[in-house]
């Protein structure tokens, strides 16, 4: 006779349904699509024409330029704040790193409106600086994503570490650019992630603030607006490798003992 | 350690305060290691946190060259300060640390020739063990080929040949710790700080690196200064103890002379097992204590109130008869050398450690070697504290009020019409600018769980057993110290309520 015992494979199965439903399917169907013509016949011409298509690849540098000028603006303007915070002795230091934080929880289109509006008012007409509103609009949306998980890397940093440098001879530039900053790649790294692959695609940001330009997201948005679900696919597809590439490397950097997923709240 | 005690000198017993030049003395026959001439020296350091608390108050120390001089006290003693002082990391809020003779108190550590070796290592994890201990002489701009050579004979010295390709997570605690102290030494610096080394190693391992940092020292010539809280670690390795409590100095020694020769009740009850008691000098060299009159070496003056310790390996069973004093044992328990005997002689206990075994419940008498009866002249515990006098002319601390007025209090003093409070000459006495002083004994306040029906409330920050009592140090919030004495025994860190019966209390005006 067999006897049926509740075990916690059984209550996985809706999980693992809910997986099968909405990560696995739809990874199929975006494989299909990428591989396919509008006749349903396998063709790597998207693929092939994503990377010939003189359009594509400037969106695609495009979107790169702008991500990698948010992320370093994030870093330059995270860094010094999260150091502060995780350094300072404080009485109210959970407030101040609330109010840092506290954008994220604030509506986004609100913050993005408020945002148009100021940058109209200091430039009169938002198509004169396409790029440099774009960065703004990203810095201003990812960068509690930057501050926190460099926060956390910071503040969990042994502060006898760095006392054991200045008692070896180092000042206290040689003490950062050698221990703290070294130490703080994984928080680096994962604040590069958490702002880098999403400035790339993010584009209602753009479209919010009037921003005529071109990243990626906009560009799949154009694909299947247009009904060109083939190529739409395929480009989300390059991005899902971008980003898997990302992952692994940052993988590749982690220290064991330092696990970077717990580095967000 | 045998305990047997040389013949105190009378000063010592008198002076509470231990004079450096005295110890200068000491400090020359230690050991033909230790220099002439001073390396280190700190001047009444004084540290105070931003928070009002006082870490180390009026410490005064001289270190000679090549000396181990040991940090010992318990936690929150302010010796990790005192150390942290020396390496750099804190600044002094007042006093001067003379390097060489040269004031270094305001370098930062980088400038100081000295390094240290932390409690939990603090190895740098993104490194491998040769960068680890290379990152000292690459801070001195040193070159690759003496580094190295460096790096390996360091090694060498700790027992780690090969070592020098192995990240930091590879090592266990005790290889680590070998580390730590091959990272601090290659820089060869004039002084070594050690801050519990030991502390996370067990105990076989510590008993191992505690011999090993002895033969080091003793090699190296380097001066050691050792922060612990383990006596037994201190009296193994030191040629100079420094013990501390509550940021002071209580007593500067050889090992000998801190076993020995304590200055007060808390350097006998810090250091090995003691039996202390209070006491009085009932005549020339007899003191009273225990229940029984002892001959004693110390020649105090009669009527003296004293502490009295006896080590527990001093005290001899006899026959009833025989003993100076007499009691029935209460508990025995076998520690693998010795049994350790537990004694109730009326109200006193007296703990005994003896190579022969006693019957629980048998009478038994005691006697000590009068040398073996460290006498010290008592302090005074009174506790004295400042009331305010509020509107109402009552006397208000803690933001509570005393159940008494002060017309009461100051003799001859009256209300006059207009409400004013006038002295016994006639003169109006201000209350806004007036305190009133309150004096009680530690015997005369109770301990209570109910932390609100007592006057103050505080926690136990210290406690020591007296023999027939517990004299409890309480640490309030409104940074007031209350010593109380109480029979029955409290832990440390308790919280309680001081219940202070105002018919107990002394009271003194203080403008």
């Amino acid at each position: 006779m067999h006897i049926f015992r509740f075990s916690r494979k059984t209550l996985g199965i809706p999980y693992a349904l809910f997986l099968l439903l909405f990560v696995v399917s739809p990874l199929i169907v975006l494989f299909y699509y990428a591989f396919t013509n509008g006749e349903g016949q396998f063709t790597i011409a998207n693929f092939t024409g994503f990377f010939t298509d003189p359009n594509t690849m400037g969106t695609l540098c495009y979107s790169f330029a702008i991500a990698l000028v948010t992320t370093l603006v994030c870093l330059l303007i995270a860094y010094p704040v999260a150091y502060i915070l995780a350094k300072s002795h404080l009485k109210k230091k959970s407030v101040l790193v609330m109010l840092f934080i506290m954008p994220m929880w604030i509506n986004f289109s609100l913050r993005i409106t408020a945002l148009k509006e100021i940058l109209t008012l200091i430039e009169g007409n938002l198509a004169y600086y396409p790029f440099l509103n774009a960065v703004c609009g990203m810095t201003y949306d990812f960068l509690p994503f930057m501050i926190l998980p460099l926060y956390n890397t910071i503040s969990k940093l042994d502060d006898s570490l760095i006392e054991a440098a200045k008692d070896l001879g180092a000042n206290d530039r040689a003490a950062f650019f050698k221990i703290t900053l070294p130490l703080s790649v994984p928080g680096i790294v994962s604040g590069v992630s958490m702002v880098f692959l999403p400035a790339m695609t993010n584009y209602v940001v753009l479209d919010m603030l009037y921003n005529s330009t071109y990243i990626m997201g906009s560009l799949i948005g154009s694909y299947f607006a247009a009904y060109n679900w083939h190529g739409g696919s395929m480009i989300a597809l390059i991005l899902l490798a971008i980003i898997c590439a990302f992952t692994l490397l940052r993988r590749g950097m982690e220290d064991d003992d330092q696990t970077i997923g717990g580095a967000l709240l | 350690m045998t305990g047997k005690g040389t013949p105190a000198l009378p000063e010592v017993s008198v002076n509470m305060v231990f004079i450096p030049t005295l110890w200068s003395k000491i400090g020359d026959n230690n050991t033909m290691a230790v220099g002439k001439e001073k390396i280190i020296e700190l001047k009444n350091i004084t540290k105070t946190y931003d928070n009002g608390f006082t870490a180390v108050s009026d410490f005064n120390l001289y270190v000679k060259r090549g000396e181990f001089v040991t940090f010992l006290g318990p936690s929150g003693c302010g010796k990790t300060t005192t150390l942290r002082m020396i390496a750099g990391f804190e600044l002094p809020s007042s006093g001067t640390i003379l390097l060489n003779g040269k004031n270094i108190a305001a370098l930062p550590p980088y400038e100081r020739p000295i390094n240290t070796v932390f409690q939990r290592y603090a190895l740098f994890p993104h490194m491998n063990i040769y960068e680890n201990i290379a990152f000292g002489l690459r801070q001195k701009k040193m070159p690759e080929d003496v580094i190295s050579k460096k790096v390996k004979k360091v090694l060498d010295l700790v027992d780690l040949e090969g070592f020098e390709k192995r990240s930091v997570s590879t090592l266990s605690g005790g290889q680590q710790q070998r580390i730590a102290i091959a990272r601090a030494l290659v820089n060869e610096p004039e002084i070594l700080l050690l801050d519990e080394p030991l502390g996370a190693l067990d105990l076989k391992m510590r008993k191992e690196m505690q011999l090993e940092l002895k033969e080091m020292h003793r090699n190296l010539g380097i001066t050691f200064i050792y922060v612990t809280h383990d006596q037994e670690e201190a009296l193994t390795m030191s040629d100079t103890i420094v013990v501390m409590s509550e940021g002071r100095i209580q007593q500067i020694g050889t090992p000998e002379d801190i076993y020995n020769e304590p200055k007060n009740a808390f350097v006998a009850d810090f250091i090995g097992e003691s039996n202390i008691f209070n006491g009085i000098m009932t005549g020339k060299l007899r003191a009273r204590f225990c229940g029984g009159e002892f001959t004693c070496v110390d020649d105090v003056e009669e009527g003296t109130h004293i502490t009295a310790v006896v080590r527990p390996e001093d005290v001899i069973i006899t026959a009833p008869e025989e003993g100076t004093i007499r009691g029935h044992v209460t508990s025995v328990i076998f520690k693998g050398i010795h049994y350790e005997i537990t004694i109730e002689s009326g109200k006193s206990e007296m703990l005994v450690q003896s190579v022969k075994s006693q019957k629980v419940g048998d009478y038994v008498g005691m006697k000590v070697d009068p040398d073996n009866i460290h006498i010290m002249i008592a302090e005074d515990h009174t506790n004295y504290f400042a009331a305010d006098i509020n509107a109402e002319h009552r006397l208000e601390y803690n933001n509570k009020v005393l159940d008494t007025s002060v017309t009461k209090i100051i003799p001859g003093s009256k209300r006059d019409a207009s409400g004013n409070i006038i002295d016994a000459s006639g003169d109006v006495i201000d209350t806004a600018k007036t305190k009133i002083m309150i004096a009680i004994q530690p015997q005369d306040i109770q301990m209570t769980d109910h932390v609100d029906e007592g006057l103050v409330d505080g926690y136990i920050s210290n406690l020591i057993y007296k023999g027939d009592h517990y004299s409890y140090v309480i640490h309030t919030d409104i940074e007031q110290e209350f010593i109380v004495d109480d029979e029955y025994l409290w832990n440390m860190g308790d919280h309680v309520g001081l219940v202070m019966p105002i018919e107990k209390m002394s009271f003194s005006l203080k403008k």
